[in-house]
């Protein structure tokens, strides 16, 4: 199975230069050097490459929005805020290939004409920050970075800003009032940070993972990698898998595996004695599945044609001990919890959310309160700043549309009697 | 996010207040003068010296947010609202150890609760606050981005996966 960003990830030393050097890392920089910066949009265009933070944003087309006559400085800033519930991969580059990330920021930097680049990176994050300092620090040591990029009239200047515990500065315009000091609100756009990004500059915004691929788009050529994906979906991305599988982790896939595929053949299927329930399959967020649905695969086109999201590719694995009232109840306090309160659907919409579920698993639900859930969903949806409004409707709207019976059943009668309160069950089994 | 605890005195900030003089060390300002260095404008270093200051001073105090205000050049109200909006910016005193138990998705699947539960039992607190010898701050977190090896918590500034009481009783153990 190819592996391309993960593919270092367990080498001794992975993450030192001399280690990285070895590997081939930065080999591509005099190649992506050799080409015109807009060939270099252009082959990262036809790689169809996608952002692979959440929305799936193709790469190359988002940087090929930059103005082109804008006299302002230009800026690349890397998302490696990691904070999408399910979602653990950015960190895998980070600690066990920083000098990849590098090499990958240098390149989109020549393509996008920009000489800084910020990398934006949780605040929890100590080993990935140390990991990426002592990275930079190697690399400009060796003239990779600095003034003069290998010797050519090019500079980059990397700076690893930390932040400080907030899920919403994962949002990109969120991010960029963070970097520069503020609360983490987000912006309206259009404009889009590619017009008026970070200090009103014009800045591209791309996840850790995202820019850890350009280098082997460049290795490999747009076409090659293209095709180890799907049609509109190139390359290979990072499935996070948690929940109540065997054999949770971070794997490295082809855009389109099927999500059966993922579960039961590299997370070691369920615990035994299990069924499938629900599959929640890209982050958080995105609108969980029936144990129906996960021959579907696992790319951004194929998710939106059933009504859910591929996201994050975080992959929460639901099976029959769990309820999913009690599993929403975790997911909208989350919400409630990171809503930053600009505007007041989200406000107000997320914190009722939270308080209809809980007073249902208290035995205190209404009859009505499913369709409350669902009206109050589609009252956020649409009419926010940014999509957490709509972030937080979405896994509302299709746990309580696909599994309506067991709202109506926890707001009828309370804990159904087969349910086992989550604090007893699962430890052991996970374990 | 419960985060208060129940018998630290608060000022009108909402914040402990130190006891004695803040001031910044000579090597915090050097640190200062580098971080300044990295960004094209000033306000860009607010998060970066509010970092330092927690290195620096333990938590955020009034006093705290007013030097940092006077070296950023930016109204307190500025520096307030700033602080406030994160939650990792403490603002009175830790104990020396910080357990930080994730109570998302995916831990929670893994047993996160009854964790929680043992936790408090064992330290005798509740999450938000700190154990009366100053050792141990219990607090109740969302995502950590550890779910592939949940349960997971945050302890001081290293990341606990599979948890399991036995493990924590080891860790907490160790812990000086
Ligand atoms: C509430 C919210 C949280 C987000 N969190 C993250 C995150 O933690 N990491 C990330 O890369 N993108 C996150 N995003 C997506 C970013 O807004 C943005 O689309 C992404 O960084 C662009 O990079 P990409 O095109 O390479 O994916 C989040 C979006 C929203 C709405
Ligand atoms: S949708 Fe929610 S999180 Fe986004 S800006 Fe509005 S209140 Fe803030
Ligand atoms: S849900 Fe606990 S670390 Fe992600």
């Amino acid at each position: 199975m190819v592996k391309l960003v993960t593919k270092h990830v367990g080498l001794e030393n992975s993450h030192t230069l001399e280690v990285a050097r070895r590997n081939g890392i930065y080999a591509r920089v005099e190649k992506a050097f050799a080409m015109e910066p807009d060939a270099l949009v252009q082959e990262v265009i036809k790689s169809n490459l996608r952002g692979l933070g959440g929305a799936g944003f193709p790469a190359g087309r988002k940087w090929s929005f930059l103005p082109k006559d804008s006299p302002k400085p230009r800026y690349l800033v890397v998302n490696a805020d990691e904070g999408e519930p399910g979602t653990c991969k950015d960190k895998y580059v980070m600690i066990h290939d920083p000098h990849l990330l590098l090499e990958g920021i240098i390149i989109t930097c020549w393509a996008i004409r920009a000489h800084k680049a910020f990398i934006y990176v949780r605040g929890e994050y100590d080993l990935p920050i140390a990991r990426l300092e002592a990275a930079i620090a190697e690399a400009k040591a060796a003239g990779l970075l600095g003034e003069k990029v290998l010797g050519h009239d090019f500079a980059v200047d990397v700076v690893v800003h930390r932040g400080a515990g907030a899920y919403i500065c994962g949002e990109e315009t969120s991010l960029l009032e963070s970097l520069e000091g503020k609360r983490g609100w987000p912006r309206l756009k259009p404009p889009f940070p590619a017009v008026e990004g970070y200090l009103r500059c014009p800045t591209v915004v791309n996840n850790v993972e995202t820019i850890s691929y350009v280098p082997h788009v460049i290795e490999l050529g747009a076409v090659a990698f293209a095709a180890l994906g799907t049609e509109r979906c190139g390359g290979l991305r990072m499935f996070t898998v948690s929940g109540l599988v065997k054999k949770p982790g971070v794997y490295e896939l082809p855009m389109g595996i099927p999500l059966r595929e993922i579960i039961y053949d590299h997370a070691g299927g369920l615990l035994d004695g299990r069924t499938l329930k629900a599959v929640i399959p890209g982050g958080s967020s995105s609108p969980v599945l029936t144990a129906d649905e996960i021959d579907v695969p696992m790319d951004f086109d194929a998710l939106a044609q059933i009504g859910s999201m591929a996201g994050s590719a975080g992959i929460i694995v639901l099976d029959n001990t769990v309820s999913m009232v009690e599993a929403l109840f975790v997911l909208a306090r989350f919400y409630a919890h990171e809503s930053c309160g600009q505007c007041t659907p989200c406000r107000e919409g997320t914190a009722w959310l939270a308080q209809i579920i809980d007073r249902t698993l208290d035995t205190r639900g209404r009859s009505g309160d499913a369709d409350n859930l669902l009206r109050i969903a589609h009252n956020i949806i649409g009419n926010t700043i940014c999509p957490l409004g709509e972030a937080a409707s979405l896994p509302v709207v299709s746990f309580v549309t696909k599994f309506r019976d067991e709202f109506e059943e926890w707001i009828a009668r309370g804990r159904p009697v087969e349910s086992i309160p989550m604090r007893e069950t699962h430890i052991a089994a996970a374990v | 996010m419960s985060t208060e605890t129940t018998q630290t005195p608060t000022s009108d900030w909402g914040s402990q207040p130190h006891a004695g003089p803040v001031v910044w060390s000579d090597e915090a300002k050097r640190e200062i003068d580098a971080i300044f260095g990295k960004y094209p404008d000033r306000n860009s270093a607010t998060l970066p010296i509010l970092w330092l200051a927690v290195r620096e001073f333990g938590w955020i105090s009034p006093q705290v947010e007013q030097i940092v205000g006077e070296v950023l050049e930016r109204p307190l109200n500025d520096v307030h609202g700033v602080v406030t909006f994160y939650t990792m910016f403490p603002r009175r005193p830790l104990g020396r150890h910080h357990i930080q138990i994730c109570r998302n998705i995916a831990c929670w699947l893994a047993g996160s609760e009854s964790l929680m539960d043992y936790l408090k039992q064992k330290l005798g607190i509740d999450a938000g606050e700190t154990t009366s010898d100053g050792k141990f701050t219990l607090s109740e977190v969302e995502c950590l981005a550890y779910c592939e090896c949940a349960p997971a918590m945050r302890f001081d500034d290293r990341y606990e996966g599979n948890l399991t009481r036995e493990k924590i009783d080891r860790i907490l153990a160790e812990a000086e």
